[in-house]
């Protein structure tokens, strides 16, 4: 961030006017609002069009493999561990700790990808598209085209967080964090722990209700 | 790093500004200076003229739609090149027309309005009026201007390819916009989607960057009651794109995937629900209307304040009424969808929370009004511009009773009367105080003032003829007429009343015209204008005490500020005018930043 | 050149309410207008600068704003109350009359034409003997006419400008629309609702009847037609239709006189 005078960590010591966290934690937050609006505005059209088609929706468990997702789902909580551990010890300068716990956070975030590929690949096979036209599953057309736009869009969510967390990873072992400097490690952590939280409200209404 | 234990040192992550030595080279190439700058009022001043240039854009549009209402069925002159697949010898076809209306309101609305007051003004006042060097994310920034060119180009090519450029409107209601065969059109209408959830990226990238740099980068001594009315109408704006940009940008992908892999989410056969995008999408759109009016607000109280060298009457209620329509703003998404088949229990409701918005609206327009009274009014072009700018609200306002009147909108709903509403909040609102706004800060970004002669001329010429287009709308809306019409000829009450389509036509061309006067002014001040000085409007906010053009990185240190921006005539003082930054009696600047620093190494 | 302010004369029991209502609005909005546009004008040349003159320092008075807030508060919550009550005449689903009222009709909407399905001599739907016109809606004077609406394809707007109706026409809906017809005589009926390339002439007329003439002229159709049953478009069913916007485009050109007996239904208005 050196490309303006504005970033480069300065000399004042008169603080300014304001919250008294730092930018790049106030800017995530700020972007997870509209994250929120996001996947809100997508639940909200599911809940409508689900109470609209009730017959479209097959019962829980009938079309989509619960079993699976819910290991699924217990992996993507243990990454926000992982997540959490990793942050603390940088907070006390501990690289090692740090290092350590981003590459189980990336593996854990990776295989949740991967699974979800899988499941989708199985799911096709069954006629379970989002397509209109070419929809053979139990229920209806909306339950599909509602199914993968929601986990697609979650999806996609985890697959920008993995590679966030894969770049962070990197800096981490070329030592670019510090107990003073661990803005890095903290906002990929504020974004995972807000795509996990995401999932678990997904995988309530989508595959359990 | 300095030889002190600096506040970055102490406390991690504390962001702090580093202020350059007085006398700092500017090296940056010309590539990282005017193209892919980080500098926030470089970036304001490219949203400035890739707004300008769809502002035209659209205005041109405008312009072919009252050819074909003003002489239906005649060749409009230069008509030809456009081709016999959108004007036959120079007719306008009806699919055409569609077309015109469709991107007259998108271009307008996401390309123009939005970025000259959220992109420019956004970009250009920020940073200054709370006293910092730059944006948050500078980066950011400047990714968020150069995601707003490419959304502008898909856009804009939609006019090209086969089908033509989207025609369900810039409401893009399903089933219209999901079916081609219903519309005729269908790379069009899938670019649209496209573009739109692009350009919500661009305006989610600067909402962040305006958010976190208000909310954490204000100047010592500046606290919220005294920020600058246009930053808190930008800043409660960024917050309103934060959260309302969001559900149009899904909303539009839903769309997407119902034209293009064969989904069903607004389409009745399969389950889906018409109904439901207009939901999301006035969750979004009412949001949207106060996005394009509150900065238009907050820079007409900042000219109005200056131009009568009067503080602003009750600021802290201009404050509370600006979060007041914001809030309010949420709840009133209905009143578009009164004829849609919504239930009317709910019509009922929306109708209560609507008309409630006309009271913080009130406040605004009675505090200009408390604001120039016993003033000592000085017409200067921006604040010719800004006046106007309350008068043609009050009428945008008060139109807006009779829509929000649930019955009365039974008859006028999609009629005229909405458009001279629409065009009387947007344009002689919005758009006469972003006239004011340019008129007023070009200076400090171009280091030119703009010839004033002209823009009276401009001001005098737009403000009759806008007028004398948009006012008999109203008129013709109450017999009935309704709008989006390529051909009103056809019915035979609405060709009784066709003599008001032809001279509504022929003002819109002569305001048309007139605007040809405000570019001709900034290219003329750009290359032949007066120099301006560093304070030409004897203002208080921060940016008038730093020379004209403002420098990268702005302030030489940061300023400390010791009184709100309104200041003006103040008894105690000769000059008619306080600087926020200048201590008064009794009060102490701190030591400059270098003595600062060896004291505390020593 | 028609600068009027003044409504087209409503036909409809309740267009005069709503023109009531309006014309109240008119009177408290365009006070407020004189009001405050006057004051406006007034500052401008009161308080020009001139020579010497010096603003008079003042950041504002509370009790100006308190009263300024609570008076438009009233005159909106008044006018909100004031419209809620013809709002709900209008549009409440308990004012809407039964499926068995006078006459009960069903219009769909398709581009661009309006198909309106009369129930025939005895009043009922699935009967056999209702028939279709298309942009004709012949109707009796002083009856209560009750209308189920939908849309085949995309949304439209079921406007009648001198009844002071509109209601969109959306496909997978079927949505009640009532009104009753105060004078006899010919009216337009336009789509209000942007819904594709022959939006602009989506028209079709509106014959109001003497109730007698009525009773004649729905007679004379039912022998004419000589209805296959089942013929009519159910309103419920939305399947997409094979109109592209090709022949529907054909035709609509011819709308409004297309009918072979169009001119037939004879008023005295």
């Amino acid at each position: 961030m050196s490309a303006t005078r504005a970033d480069s960590i300065g000399a004042t010591d008169r603080p300014m006017e304001g919250l008294g966290v730092y930018n790049l934690k106030l800017g995530m937050w700020v972007f997870l609002l509209s994250e929120v609006m996001f996947f809100a505005s997508l639940i909200g059209a599911y809940i409508v069009l689900r109470f609209a088609n009730p017959e479209q929706w097959a019962e829980p468990g009938a079309v989509l493999n619960v079993p699976l997702t819910a290991f699924n789902t217990f992996m993507l909580i243990c990454s926000s561990v992982t997540m959490v551990k990793a942050f603390a010890a940088i907070e006390h300068g501990d690289q090692r700790g740090l290092r350590r716990w981003l590459l189980a956070t990336v593996v854990l975030g990776a295989a949740f990808v991967s699974i979800q590929v899988f499941e989708y690949i199985e799911l096709a096979h069954h006629g379970f598209v989002p397509m209109v036209s070419q929809y053979a599953a139990e229920g209806g057309p909306l339950y599909g085209a509602t199914f993968y736009t929601l986990t697609g869009f979650h999806g996609a969510h985890v697959t920008i967080g993995v590679l966030a967390l894969i770049f962070t990873a990197v800096k981490a072992f070329r030592g670019g964090y510090s107990e003073y400097d661990y803005g890095g490690v903290e906002i990929v952590g504020l974004y995972w722990h807000f795509v996990d939280l995401v999932w678990i409200i997904l995988f309530t209404i989508v595959y359990l209700i | 790093m300095t030889t002190t234990a600096t506040t970055a040192e102490r406390v991690p992550n504390v962001s702090v500004q580093h202020w350059a030595e007085p006398g700092h080279e500017d090296d940056r190439s010309f590539w990282r200076k005017y193209v892919f700058s980080t500098d926030h009022k470089v970036i304001g001043s490219q949203f400035l003229f890739l707004s300008l240039f769809f502002l035209f854009v659209g205005g041109a549009l405008a312009m072919m739609m009252r050819w074909q209402l003003g002489f239906p069925g005649e060749p409009m002159p230069g008509g030809g090149v456009f081709g016999q697949a959108k004007a036959v010898q120079g007719i306008l076809l009806p699919e055409f027309y569609n077309s015109l209306v469709t991107m007259h309101g998108t271009f307008m609305i996401f390309f123009a309005i939005m970025p000259l007051l959220v992109g420019v003004f956004g970009n250009w006042l920020i940073p200054l009026h709370v006293g910092a060097a730059d944006m948050a994310f500078p980066r950011l920034n400047m990714a968020s201007f150069w995601t707003a060119v490419p959304a502008g180009v898909l856009m804009l090519a939609s006019f090209w390819v086969t089908g033509g450029a989207a025609g369900a409107g810039w409401t893009a209601y399903p089933p219209l916009s999901a079916v081609p065969e219903f519309s005729g059109v269908s790379m069009g209408q899938k670019l649209w989607c496209v573009s739109i959830a692009v350009l919500g990226f661009s305006s989610l990238m600067g909402a962040v960057n305006y958010i976190t740099t208000i909310v954490n980068m204000r100047a010592p001594g500046l606290g919220w009651m005294r920020l600058s009315l246009p930053v808190w109408a930008l800043f409660i704006t960024a917050i309103l794109i934060l959260l309302a940009i969001p559900v149009l940008t899904g909303a539009a992908i839903l769309l997407l995937f119902d034209q293009t892999i064969g989904t069903a989410f607004f389409l009745p056969e399969a389950g889906g629900q018409p109904l439901l995008w207009q939901h999301l999408f006035w969750y979004f759109g009412h949001p949207e209307v106060y996005i394009l009016i509150l900065p238009a607000m907050g820079i007409a109280s900042e000219v109005i304040a200056n131009g009568s060298r009067k503080p602003i009457f009750g600021y802290r209620f201009m404050v509370a009424a600006i979060v007041t329509i914001a809030f309010l703003g949420w709840i009133v998404w209905g009143h578009h969808m009164f004829q849609s088949g919504m239930n009317p229990l709910l019509g009922t409701s929306f109708m209560f929370s609507t008309m409630v918005i006309a009271v913080p609206s009130a406040i605004k327009t009675f505090n200009w009004l408390g604001t120039m009274w016993r003033g000592d009014l000085h017409f200067h072009v921006p604040m010719l511009n800004a006046v106007a700018f309350v008068a043609m609200f009050i009428i945008g306002g008060l139109s807006g009773i009779f829509m929000a009147s649930t019955p009365i909108d039974i008859y006028i709903h999609d009629t005229y009367f909405i458009v001279a509403h629409l065009h009387y909040v947007l344009f002689g609102g919005s758009l006469f105080a972003i006239f004011a706004g340019i008129y007023f800060w070009f200076p400090k970004f171009f280091g030119k003032m703009l010839n004033p002669t002209l823009g009276k001329i401009h001001f005098w010429t737009s403000f009759v003829f806008f007028n004398l287009v948009f006012f008999p709308m109203h008129n013709i809306g109450l017999k009935g007429h309704m709008r989006r019409i390529y051909d009103p000829t056809q019915y035979e009450w609405l060709a009784e009343i066709q003599p008001m389509n032809t001279f509504m036509s022929v003002s819109a061309f002569l305001l048309g015209t007139a605007q040809l006067l405000f570019l001709a002014n900034i290219v003329w001040s750009l290359w032949k204008g007066e120099d301006a000085p560093p304070n030409p409007w004897k203002a208080n906010t921060l940016e008038w005490s730093i020379p004209s053009p403002a420098p990268h990185g702005n302030f030489e240190e940061m300023p400390t500020v010791y009184r709100g921006p309104y200041e003006y005539s103040a008894p105690e003082r000769e000059e008619d005018h306080w600087p926020m930054g200048e201590p008064g009696p009794g009060e102490e600047r701190p030591p400059p930043e270098e003595q600062r620093r060896k004291e505390a190494a020593g | 050149m028609d600068w009027s302010w003044f409504l087209p004369d409503p036909v409809s029991t309740f267009g005069g309410e709503i023109d009531t209502l309006y014309y109240w609005i008119l009177g408290i909005t365009g006070f407020i207008f004189v009001v405050t546009e006057a004051v406006l004008v007034w500052f401008v040349f009161r308080y020009r600068h001139k020579e010497g003159r010096r603003a008079h320092y003042s950041h504002g008075n509370k009790r100006l704003e308190i009263v300024w807030t609570v008076i438009p508060f009233l005159i909106v919550v008044g006018i909100s109350w004031a419209s809620t009550e013809v709002w709900m005449e209008v549009k409440a689903a308990d004012r809407v009359p039964a499926v068995e009222a006078d006459l009960p009709l069903r219009v769909a909407a398709k581009q661009f034409e309006w198909n309106v399905t009369y129930p025939g001599p005895d009043g009922e739907f699935d009967t056999g003997d209702e028939f279709v016109k298309r942009n004709q809606l012949h109707i009796p004077v002083g009856r209560t006419v009750r209308i189920d609406l939908t849309s085949e394809d995309v949304i439209h707007s079921f406007f009648l400008p001198d009844f002071r109706v509109k209601q969109d026409a959306v496909p997978g809906m079927v949505i009640p629309v009532w009104f009753q017809a105060t004078e006899t005589g010919e009216y337009p009926l336009a789509c209000a609702e942007l819904c594709g390339l022959g939006h602009y002439r989506m028209r079709a007329q509106v014959t109001v009847h003497e109730v007698e003439e009525f009773e004649r002229w729905l007679a004379t159709e039912t022998g004419a037609a000589g209805v296959e049953p089942g013929t009519a478009p159910a309103p419920a069913d939305t399947a997409r239709i094979e109109t592209g916007q090709g022949d529907g485009d054909g035709e609509a050109a011819s709308a409004p006189a297309g009918d072979e007996d169009s001119g037939k239904g004879g008023d005295r208005a």
